[in-house]
């Protein structure tokens, strides 16, 4: 069942979701289906329950501080709103069918920003595969998923206070991993040694 | 079915203080030779019986998908063979996989050969070195593990003729694979299957009638098979339980297609079961190697067209996945017409089978913890990343 064919059953189904058919300009012919993140729930009942898209097997979320980068890759059809002007985050979620052996049928769904309205819908109730996974979303680009039943941070450690995968990211300046430091290290280094006497 | 979070297992944080005067709250692991490597679990006990178990990952994380969107499509090739470094070749076909996908590059024949015969090589040694860690964790120290590791080492002798490293293999490349195989590689490879199987033999002697596997193994840790996909089980977990999901089958990549394999199936998906799918799959690869083998054709191990310098895939984004040894392994990638991925994600089989972990737990005793989570077959370089 393509992107298309499961569009035109939602849009019959759940005339007010917000979804639109985004194309993939690439070889891999993969088209995804950007759901509002309000009616992402009842789409992921939806696609499991009427469907049969059973296996939830990949979560993953982007970072897109250009939101022109990110309709490059996800292409709007025509006459369809393109992104905001500002960046937000994506959440992306790849389902297969096990009965019919079908997939990958690609879902995304976006923050309004990146900073404060930074919420999309837990889809846990509805496939327990997203728990870790949106955990690992939640501690590395920052999206708070509302409606999750244990939101904690799971691979850094709970006192980390940024989030590591977004593309603004600033690293430690760590410059002791170098046994001998020179020339962009060493001038890094240099704010952390006394002047010589 | 699960339909809403107050289902769960058990609450999120089992408060302190209140009527729980008679648990007890361990700390298993990180540093526990039962955990496989750095993994910890959050353990709450009413006598012998688990209440709670809330596993805790990190201590091995090293953010490898922030350091592949800061290098070159290929110079990510060696950092997945550190991801499940039991199986460094098949990780490299996933990594690849995705990669051809996303810019739409072909595969010469025999490359697709050899990508066949060193992947299900690799399954082999994740399988056998299975069979010894899980009679580990259940007690019997040394003389599995020292039968299993045996027969990984024939294959590692292989895997360092082929490609110069015992585990670290760096082997795959986009359009194929780095070198062809020495001469004579082939011949040393079916003169191992034929040993294979008996040693098989030997091992399902050993193990299966065992008194204390049998005791401790069935009946441990079964789920109902809507639970499990629903959890994202993939792999021989998903498959112990009677679900005929196999990748290879299910979307043939590769030139799977082409041999004549069967996907062994389990009936109750308890920890007996997890066991015994392991062995049946590792006979189906000897038979899809000495296919492979057989039918090795002559030909370029490489596309000739591969671009290996300032390779720029177009603009696009790709999902890939391949039958990993642990379950689906999947790579997600982004172009943005750069040398550089703009986004790199890896689908850790092992870190999403523990999803279910606790499930499988609740309510029994402490040491069946160990062995489900031996039967779940994790490496810490995948979960953590």
């Amino acid at each position: 069942m393509s992107a298309e064919t499961v569009i035109e059953r939602l849009r019959e189904v759940l005339p007010d979701a917000g979804v639109s058919l985004r194309k993939n300009p690439g070889p891999s012919g993969q088209h995804s289906l950007l759901v509002d993140a309000e009616c992402l729930m009842d789409v992921c009942r939806f696609l499991r329950d009427t469907l049969a898209f059973d296996l939830l097997s990949n979560v993953t979320g982007v970072d897109w501080p250009d939101a022109a980068k990110a309709d490059a890759v996800a292409v709007p059809a025509e006459g369809e709103g393109t992104a905001s002007a500002g960046g937000f985050l994506e959440v992306l979620y790849h389902l297969y069918s096990t009965s019919r052996r079908e997939g990958p049928l690609v879902l995304r769904a976006r923050t309004v920003d990146r900073e404060r309205k930074n919420q999309i819908p837990s889809v846990v109730s509805v496939y327990r595969s997203a728990e870790f996974q949106e955990r690992e979303i939640f501690d590395l680009y920052g999206v708070e998923f509302t409606g999750h039943p244990d939101l904690r941070r799971i691979l850094m450690w709970d006192e980390f206070e940024d989030h590591p995968m977004r593309k603004d990211y600033v690293a430690p300046d760590d410059y002791e991993y170098e046994p001998t430091p020179h020339d962009a290290v060493l001038e890094k280094a240099k704010a952390h040694y006394p002047a010589a006497p | 079915m699960i339909s809403d979070p107050s289902m769960f297992s058990s609450s999120p944080t089992l408060e302190p203080g209140a009527d729980d005067d008679q648990l007890l709250r361990i700390s298993l692991g990180p540093q526990h030779p039962s955990t496989h490597g750095v993994f910890r679990m959050n353990v709450v006990l009413d006598g012998e019986t688990v209440v709670s178990l809330k596993p805790v990952f990190g201590y091995l994380h090293r953010n490898h998908e922030k350091i592949a969107e800061n290098a070159t499509y290929l110079s990510s090739m060696p950092y997945t063979d550190r991801l499940d470094y039991i199986c460094p070749l098949s990780n490299n076909w996933a990594y690849a996989h995705a990669v051809e996908k996303l810019a739409g590059i072909e595969v010469p024949e025999r490359a697709e050969f050899m990508r066949v015969i060193t992947s299900e090589l690799t399954r082999l040694i994740n399988h056998t070195a299975f069979m010894g860690f899980i009679l580990g964790d259940m007690g019997a120290w040394g003389s599995a593990l020292m039968y299993a590791f045996r027969e990984r080492e024939k294959i590692l002798d292989l895997f360092e003729d082929l490609t110069g490293a015992r585990m670290m293999a760096n082997f795959m490349r986009f359009g194929g694979c780095r070198n062809d195989l020495p001469a004579g590689w082939a011949a040393k490879v079916g003169v191992l299957i034929d040993g294979y199987g008996p040693f098989l033999d030997e091992m399902e002697e050993l193990l299966v009638g065992n008194e204390i596997l049998l005791a401790r193994t069935q009946d441990v840790g079964a789920l109902p098979k809507e639970v499990l996909i629903n959890g994202g089980i993939t792999g021989p977990m998903l498959r112990a339980a009677g679900v005929n999901y196999d990748i290879r089958k299910v979307e043939p990549y590769g030139i799977y297609e082409r041999f004549d394999f069967r996907i062994p199936l389990g009936e109750k998906g308890d920890c007996y079961d997890r066991i015994m799918i392991r062995f049946l799959e590792m006979r189906e690869s000897l038979k899809i190697l000495r296919q492979a083998i057989d039918q090795l054709p002559e030909g370029d191990y490489i596309h000739p067209k591969a671009k290996i310098r300032n390779f720029k895939p177009p603009v696009g984004e790709a999902y890939a996945r391949i039958e990993g040894p642990k379950g689906e392994l999947g790579f997600y990638l982004i172009s943005d017409g750069t040398t550089n991925p703009y986004r790199y994600r890896v689908r850790p089989p092992s870190f999403i089978n523990l999803t279910l972990l606790e499930d499988m737990c609740l309510g029994l005793d402490l040491a069946d913890v160990v062995i489900i989570l031996g039967s779940i077959d994790i490496v810490l370089g995948e979960v953590d990343r």
